[in-house]
């Protein structure tokens, strides 16, 4: 084990999978030369050379239906978005024929899009955005969210090696600011188990992605109020663990879905109907949405701040649910 | 059509630092019409009580917090024109944005003209022509009790599971949620302290007609307390058991009810009974021959106790929440004996105030008789707003009887007995007669009630039996 920045830990992830099998390259807008506009291949070109490290040309496009090509070959590329927001541009790419290949001819499609995405550092429209619910609705895609640096590397090893398209979004936010422990070696962290961030009885707060912190610490404020609240970091939205949530909701029957994406049609939605669905009798309280307004991500401080949840939000959105 | 836009009325910010305000007294009633500027209602804040200006001309629409209730600054209030029922949107009307600038506009201004924001624009909402009065409704609901219970009457999903589970009623579970609903906490912890496990005998609902000694469908049953672990009763020796009949429990409820509702005192009075055996003895004759109907005592005492309560409407009335009902009628209940001493009835005899003296003997002996042959309608039982109980046909002479709920007050007529008694003389000299006394109670509840208005009562009351001649009867 050794202390690792988010960031670290996808770039080891990556590069140990790169070290084991050399089936795996990378593509993107300055990965090379450059080491990405993030810095998380840096050294990788030094490393394995120029055709594994690939410096593409400014069309997600390309390379999107560059690594469909090459995964059907056999190939299991990894391609990196300099900003999740940039992908509606490979949408077609990804949507009508990556995530639908094995479905219409049987061919495994084992490509891994990273998308470093999110907001909090004015990034504005086309820089901040969390489209993981666009492609959550998509059959034929599996989306990863990871929270923590130990569950990025695992769980970037996991998108790797699955056969199908894998959306990997890593959370800008978190890059640099979140340190944690992060095992040597390499390890899978499996897809659909969500990860128990702090266990609680009185209320239960479902998220994912940076919005796990931001639900840490406003438990810890309702905690000073005797008030229990569990969070359930997702880890992935597709597959997602149906049977975790369930149990957290049968425990506390009160429940706050949590995400840094916009509410219509985000991923909260899915969530909340299926607890309707299938835990209406152990409900307390209504299923309570806390999301991003439905508008573009704004670029000044103040108005991100209005728009991303706060911690203060969450405690509002918790407080309200335990006054029930 | 009142004033074509709704005007919300809110509280206003009464400064900066004052973030609520309670209502001290509404100056329009729903219905009633308003100009702007007229001042519609007092509040009391942490820095000051003053009066609120309407912010428009029009109706009176709707009341949406009673007096006495605080809330915070920018609650709608009330409702100036538009549709007069809550149209949907009432409750969730926005408040007006309480920004820091209004606040400071607010408290700029002296808290005489101290405009609501809205004042300004709603200038022009006058209506063109004077509104038809809205008749003011006689008997208006009682918002704020209802308010107060709904979130106590949700019961959610996992409530209701557990509920059904473990046969526990959650209306006897103490609510800790908002608006006292019942949480999945509360009813744990409810079943964990020792409720029953499996769901007893269910608790007595009599729909027939012969069930408690009043019957209180005006107001709520509060919920009923845990009813004790259902452990098999066992006789000792010499003793014998015997099950409660259905009528037993009401009155057993009803009983425990009225004295854990209402503040029971009892004042008595001595009344010369002189006049009305005068009076009686004439007209009994008459009566029975003419109608087949015997004037009772009872039926005096009941003509005059109807009179007076005419002049005191809140003995007649009922707290409903947190609203005083009185009524222009009285509903005259009449507690009967069952033949065989075991139960009690009290049916009521409507629009008493519409009866003469023999309109009330014969009302009272075709109810005590249908009472004790069991052929009353569960209406006939139903809606008493005052209650008259004659325990004297045994002899006694004083008791205290328990109020019918929801009922204020409940009279007491005992026997009447010849005594001793200090009258003057025609020489104005004290001298002792032989008159035939009777005592009457009065037990009233004394949240609503209290022992001055009781005494005058009692004191009218008897000047009526005792002055009263035929042609008032």
């Amino acid at each position: 084990m050794s202390e690792k920045t988010y960031l670290q830990a996808i770039s080891d992830g990556l590069r140990e999978e790169m070290r084991r099998d050399n089936r795996v390259f990378v593509i993107g807008e300055d990965v090379g030369v450059y080491g990405g506009a993030f810095k998380v291949t840096l050294g990788f070109q030094e490393e394995f050379g120029a055709w594994r490290v690939i410096d593409a040309p400014l069309s997600e496009t390309a390379i999107v239906g560059g690594c469909t090509g090459a995964a059907m070959m056999g190939m299991r590329p990894v391609a990196e978005m300099q900003f999740a927001d940039f992908i509606s541009c490979a949408w077609d790419q990804l949507v009508t024929v990556a995530a639908k290949q094995r479905w219409r001819a049987g061919t495994p499609v084992p490509i891994t899009v990273r998308l470093p995405s999110g907001g909090g550092f004015s990034g504005g429209p086309f820089h901040s955005q969390n489209p993981e619910s666009s492609f959550a609705h998509i059959p034929g895609l599996k989306v990863v969210c990871p929270a923590t640096p130990e569950d990025a590397k695992g769980l970037l090893a996991s998108a790797i090696q699955d056969p199908n398209p894998c959306l990997y979004f890593e959370h800008k936010h978190l890059y640099r600011r979140i340190k944690a422990e992060v095992p040597d070696g390499r390890y899978e962290t499996p897809f659909g188990k969500a990860r128990m961030h702090k266990e609680g009885d009185d209320l239960s707060v479902i998220t994912w992605g940076a919005m796990v912190y931001t639900a840490e610490e406003a438990a810890a404020q309702l905690d000073g109020d005797g008030v229990s609240v569990e969070i359930l970091d997702l880890r992935t939205l597709v597959p997602w663990d149906k049977q975790a949530v369930l149990e957290s909701v049968r425990k506390t029957s009160k429940v706050l879905v949590l995400h840094e994406d916009t509410h219509t049609g985000g991923f909260g939605g899915e969530i909340a109907a299926t607890i309707a669905e299938e835990a209406f009798e152990d409900l307390d309280a209504p299923v309570k949405r806390l999301t991003a307004p439905d508008t573009p991500v704004p670029f000044s401080p103040q108005l991100e701040k209005a728009f991303i949840p706060q911690v203060e939000d969450v405690v509002a959105g918790l407080r309200d649910l335990a006054e029930y | 059509m009142a004033t074509e836009t709704a005007v919300d009325v809110v509280m206003p910010q009464m400064g900066v630092s004052v973030s609520e305000g309670t209502i001290t007294k509404w100056l329009k009633q729903e219905g009633e019409q308003i100009e702007a500027d007229e001042p519609l209602l007092e509040i009391s804040t942490d820095k000051v009580d003053t009066e609120v200006p309407s912010p428009a001309s029009g109706t009176v629409t709707q009341i949406l917090v009673q007096e006495g209730e605080t809330v915070e600054v920018g609650t709608k209030l009330a409702q100036i024109g538009g549709a007069p029922a809550g149209n949907g949107q009432a409750q969730a009307a926005p408040p007006e944005p309480a920004t820091a600038e209004a606040a400071a506009q607010s408290e700029a201004v002296s808290s005489s003209e101290g405009e609501t924001p809205t004042a300004a624009q709603v200038e022009e909402v006058r209506p063109a022509e004077p509104e038809p009065e809205v008749a003011p409704d006689p008997a208006p609901v009682a918002p704020a009790a209802d308010g107060a219970t709904d979130g106590k009457s949700f019961v959610s999903p996992v409530v209701a599971r557990i509920a059904s589970e473990h046969g526990v009623d959650p209306g006897n579970v103490q609510g800790s949620g908002r608006g006292g609903r019942v949480t999945k906490k509360d009813i744990l912890d409810f079943i964990e302290q020792g409720a029953p496990a499996a769901a007893p005998e269910p608790a007595p609902t009599i729909a027939v007609p012969a069930e408690a000694p009043a019957q209180a469908p005006a107001a709520p049953a509060p919920p009923k307390p845990a009813p004790p672990a259902p452990q098999p009763v066992v006789a000792e020796t010499g003793e014998h058991l015997e099950p409660m009949t259905a009528m037993r429990r009401g009155i057993a409820e009803h009983m425990r009810r009225s004295l854990d509702t209402s503040a029971h005192v009892t004042s008595a009075i001595e009344v010369d009974m002189s006049n009305v055996v005068a009076i009686r003895k004439k007209l009994k004759k008459q009566y029975e021959a003419a109608y087949g109907v015997n004037p009772t005592y009872l039926s005096f005492v009941a003509r005059a106790t109807v009179e007076t309560l005419s002049e005191y409407p809140w003995i007649n009335g009922e707290i409903r929440g947190e609203q005083i009902v009185t009524r222009n009628y009285v509903n005259l209940g009449f507690a009967v004996e069952l033949a065989d001493g075991k139960g009690l009835i009290v049916p009521v005899l409507k629009h008493a105030e519409g009866l003469n003296l023999l309109g009330i003997a014969r009302g009272v002996a075709d109810i005590a008789q249908r009472a004790r042959d069991k052929k009353l309608t569960p209406d006939e039982v139903q809606g008493g707003t005052f209650t008259i109980t004659n325990p004297g046909g045994y002899g006694t002479f004083h008791g205290t009887p328990v109020i019918s709920q929801p009922q204020a007050g409940i009279l007491g007529t005992y026997a009447v007995v010849k005594r001793p008694w200090v009258i003057q003389d025609d020489r104005g000299e004290d001298v002792i007669a032989i008159r035939p006394i009777m005592n009457l109670t009065l037990t009233y509840d004394h949240r609503l009630v209290d022992g001055a208005l009781a005494g005058r009562f009692l004191r009218d009351l008897r000047e009526k039996l005792q002055t009263w001649d035929e042609a008032a009867y």
